[in-house]
């Protein structure tokens, strides 16, 4: 489930407003959205990767609030870990791309 | 039963419509506005990020045009599906899917390359394809409604001319006036949370049974995914690598990926929890598996647990007919239903003409929804030209079969209890994977009276009106599934009758399932003769 929305991260742009399947988020008038409907969060992670700045955090949890610390997050490098594994972001490439992708089909067929 | 111009907010006239923005839903708004129509696709969440594909992936039934890898490919599936698909169907999508997935590459679609630098085709990482697909819809000159679930058809006499629902950002509403209707809502996963699920709860089969349309193959709906307990990651592949255990570290026998998830479903029914170690994957496979798959490893990355070495709970969660098979009826090569105007592709329409009663992993699904959407798309298109001027003059009434108000209705907690009433019956793996008629009956009655209960309940044109359609939405399609499961007295493909543990070659034809307050269901013979 969504937990984290960084305050001193977010620059409020609002592509977590949009691209939320499950229209979890509120966009606020001059501010920085909120988590407005925590428990219509169906944990897919789309928010993190289209975040630009990293400043989501969703739990792996599907059933349940944790409330995890930020800092704590931040300094196990859970904070964007995911999009950084799929290669979003200036200077990445594609795990799509990936050489292993090819050298992991040729192994098992998968 | 209201008139078409008294809601207020957006109002558009297209030559075609799309409801839902998955791979189907884009892939039938991309071909029809490439055959000249006018195009708008409504999407309850946002195209690119919604549905089952978008946060997951899929391998894709992407096979060389070569006599001997194509009737290998056919062969793989006919019979674990029942020997309920179809020859001819199979070719054209995979020469459709073939297609396509070249067009991707030419789209810029990064595929990995092999040794000679060539691209290799045979999955399609979920973000990077639907951010692609976004791309292309709009390039086409599609006019993408997004947070704009549709809340019921649109139709004359003739037939289906369009649609309205509610922009939940911004509180107002939206009508379509449109030539042909394309519905792409994907299947039903009842809000389980399987991975992307949660936006798909079966609107479009209930949009099209409102319209006349029927339903095929929804005996074929009881997908359930192993995913950790902890977790809303229902991809399934990489379980062949797993040993199941008991608390104790002894293993359960028999206990598997594939064939075995009913063995893990009896243990987890007598309350044994089943633990699951990828212990079988070799250890220079590990590093592999994690770039095909970095959504697999997430929640265990997250909770620092090494699924390589450490035992975790595994759980089924219920896919319902997103990895079923059941679907709207198509009556022609065009994916067109019974109701002139109206198309159905990808997960919302049945898929046993390319896999019967079965898919489970293995890339049907994805070529599916991409040349089903395809085809739609371009039949949909068709058919709104041919329908001319037309178009313009008709008197469209919508056709929801629960009264739709304006004014604030049910209160949300009484709509949150009837998706748990809905859910009680298709949860439990005694009721859904292990069929008995004792139970489907039980299970019968009380859907229908909640189903007579949902027919009176007024649903407000808001978001929170959403949630009252979903929920008739869910409990239509366990009443399609459930007097299905009851016609037919045998067990074929994923279909599992504990009353009738074997395949019964007298069974071997289509279940059509018809109607709202009474739901008939009668047999249609499979084209094809029995391949052996
Ligand atoms: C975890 C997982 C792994 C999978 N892996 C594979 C695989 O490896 N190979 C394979 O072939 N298949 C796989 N599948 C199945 C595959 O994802 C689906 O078959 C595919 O996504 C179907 O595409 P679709 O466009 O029909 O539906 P979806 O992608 O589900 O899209 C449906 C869209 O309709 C929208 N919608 C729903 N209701 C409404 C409404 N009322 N109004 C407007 N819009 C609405 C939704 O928001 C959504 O965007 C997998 C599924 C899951 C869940
Ligand atoms: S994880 Fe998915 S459903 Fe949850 S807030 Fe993020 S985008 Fe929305
Ligand atoms: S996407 Fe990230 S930066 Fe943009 S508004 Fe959301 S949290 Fe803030």
């Amino acid at each position: 489930m969504i937990e984290i929305l960084s305050e001193t991260k977010c620059i409020g742009c609002n592509q977590c407003v949009s691209v939320c399947p499950t229209n979890v988020f509120d966009r606020v008038e001059d501010g920085i959205p909120k988590i407005a409907r925590q428990s219509d969060c169906q944990t897919c992670f789309m928010c993190e990767l289209y975040c630009p700045v990293d400043a989501l955090y969703v739990a792996p949890d599907a059933e349940a609030a944790v409330h995890p610390v930020e800092e704590q997050l931040e300094s196990q490098g859970l904070l964007g870990g995911y999009r950084e594994k799929v290669g979003w972001g200036p200077g990445r490439q594609p795990v799509s791309r990936h050489e292993g992708m090819y050298q992991l089909a040729l192994k098992t067929g998968l | 039963m209201s008139e078409a111009r008294q809601w207020d907010g957006l109002d558009l006239e297209a030559d075609v419509l799309v409801i839902g923005g998955g791979p189907a839903g884009a892939w039938a708004a991309i071909t029809a506005a490439r055959n000249g129509s006018s195009v708008v696709l409504a999407d309850k969440g946002y195209c690119g990020s919604s549905g089952a594909t978008a946060p997951s992936g899929t391998g894709v039934w992407y096979v060389q045009p070569d006599e001997e890898k194509r009737r290998a490919a056919k062969e793989g599936r006919y019979t674990l599906g029942g020997h309920l698909a179809e020859n001819r169907w199979m070719d054209r999508v995979l020469d459709r899917t073939y297609e396509i997935m070249n067009r991707l590459e030419e789209y810029g679609y990064p595929f990995p390359l092999n040794e000679n630098g060539t691209a290799y085709k045979r999955g399609l990482q979920g973000p990077e394809y639907m951010k692609l697909m976004r791309k292309l819809v709009l390039k086409a000159g599609v006019k993408i409604l997004d947070h704009s679930p549709a809340l019921e058809l649109l139709a004359d006499e003739h037939g289906v001319g369009g649609a309205r629902g509610v922009r939940t950002q911004r509180g107002d509403s939206w009508t379509v006036r449109a030539g042909a209707v394309v519905i792409a809502t994907g299947g039903c996963a009842f809000l389980s949370k399987a991975l992307g699920c949660n936006v798909l709860t079966g609107d479009g089969y209930l949009f099209a049974a409102e319209a006349g349309a029927s339903m095929s193959g929804m005996e074929f709906s009881n997908a359930y995914a192993i995913s950790p307990t902890f977790s809303s990651v229902t991809k399934t592949a990489y379980y062949r690598y797993a040993s199941f255990y008991y608390e104790d570290g002894t293993i359960v026998e028999g206990a598997g990926s594939t064939r075995g998830r009913s063995v893990i479903a009896r243990n987890l029914l007598q309350g044994r929890q089943v633990y699951a170690r990828l212990d079988q994957a070799p250890a220079d496979l590990q590093p592999l598996l994690r770039i095909g798959q970095t959504n697999f490893f997430l929640p265990f990355d997250r909770l620092g647990i090494n699924p390589f070495t450490d035992l975790f709970p595994v759980t089924l969660r219920l896919e319902g007919t997103v990895r079923g098979t059941g679907g709207i009826q198509i009556v022609d090569d065009t994916c067109a239903t019974k109701v002139p105007g109206l198309y159905a592709a990808g997960d919302a329409a049945t898929r046993e003409f390319i896999c019967g009663g079965f898919t489970g992993g293995g890339s049907h699904n994805a070529a599916w929804a991409m040349s089903s959407g395809s085809f739609a798309g371009e039949g949909a298109s068709n058919y709104a030209r041919g329908l001319g001027s037309r178009a313009a003059t008709r008197e469209l009434k919508g056709l929801s079969s629960s009264p739709l108000t304006s004014a604030s209705a049910d209160r949300p907690e009484k709509t949150a209890e009837r998706i748990q009433a809905v859910r009680d019956e298709v949860v439990p793996y005694d009721r859904n994977l292990f069929r008995t008629e004792q139970g489907l009956t039980g299970s019968l009655n009380r859907l229908d009276s909640l189903w007579r209960e949902l027919r009176q309940t007024p649903v407000e044109r808001s978001a929170a009106g959403v949630k009252g359609r979903e929920a008739a939405a869910m409990t239509a399609t366990a009443r399609w599934m459930y007097r299905s499961a009851l016609a037919r007295t045998e067990t074929r493909g994923m279909h599992k009758r504990a009353d009738y543990p074997e395949l019964d070659s007298n069974q071997r034809y289509r279940l059509i399932a018809e109607g709202l307050d009474e739901i008939a269901v009668s047999r249609r013979q499979v084209e094809e003769a029995l391949v052996r």
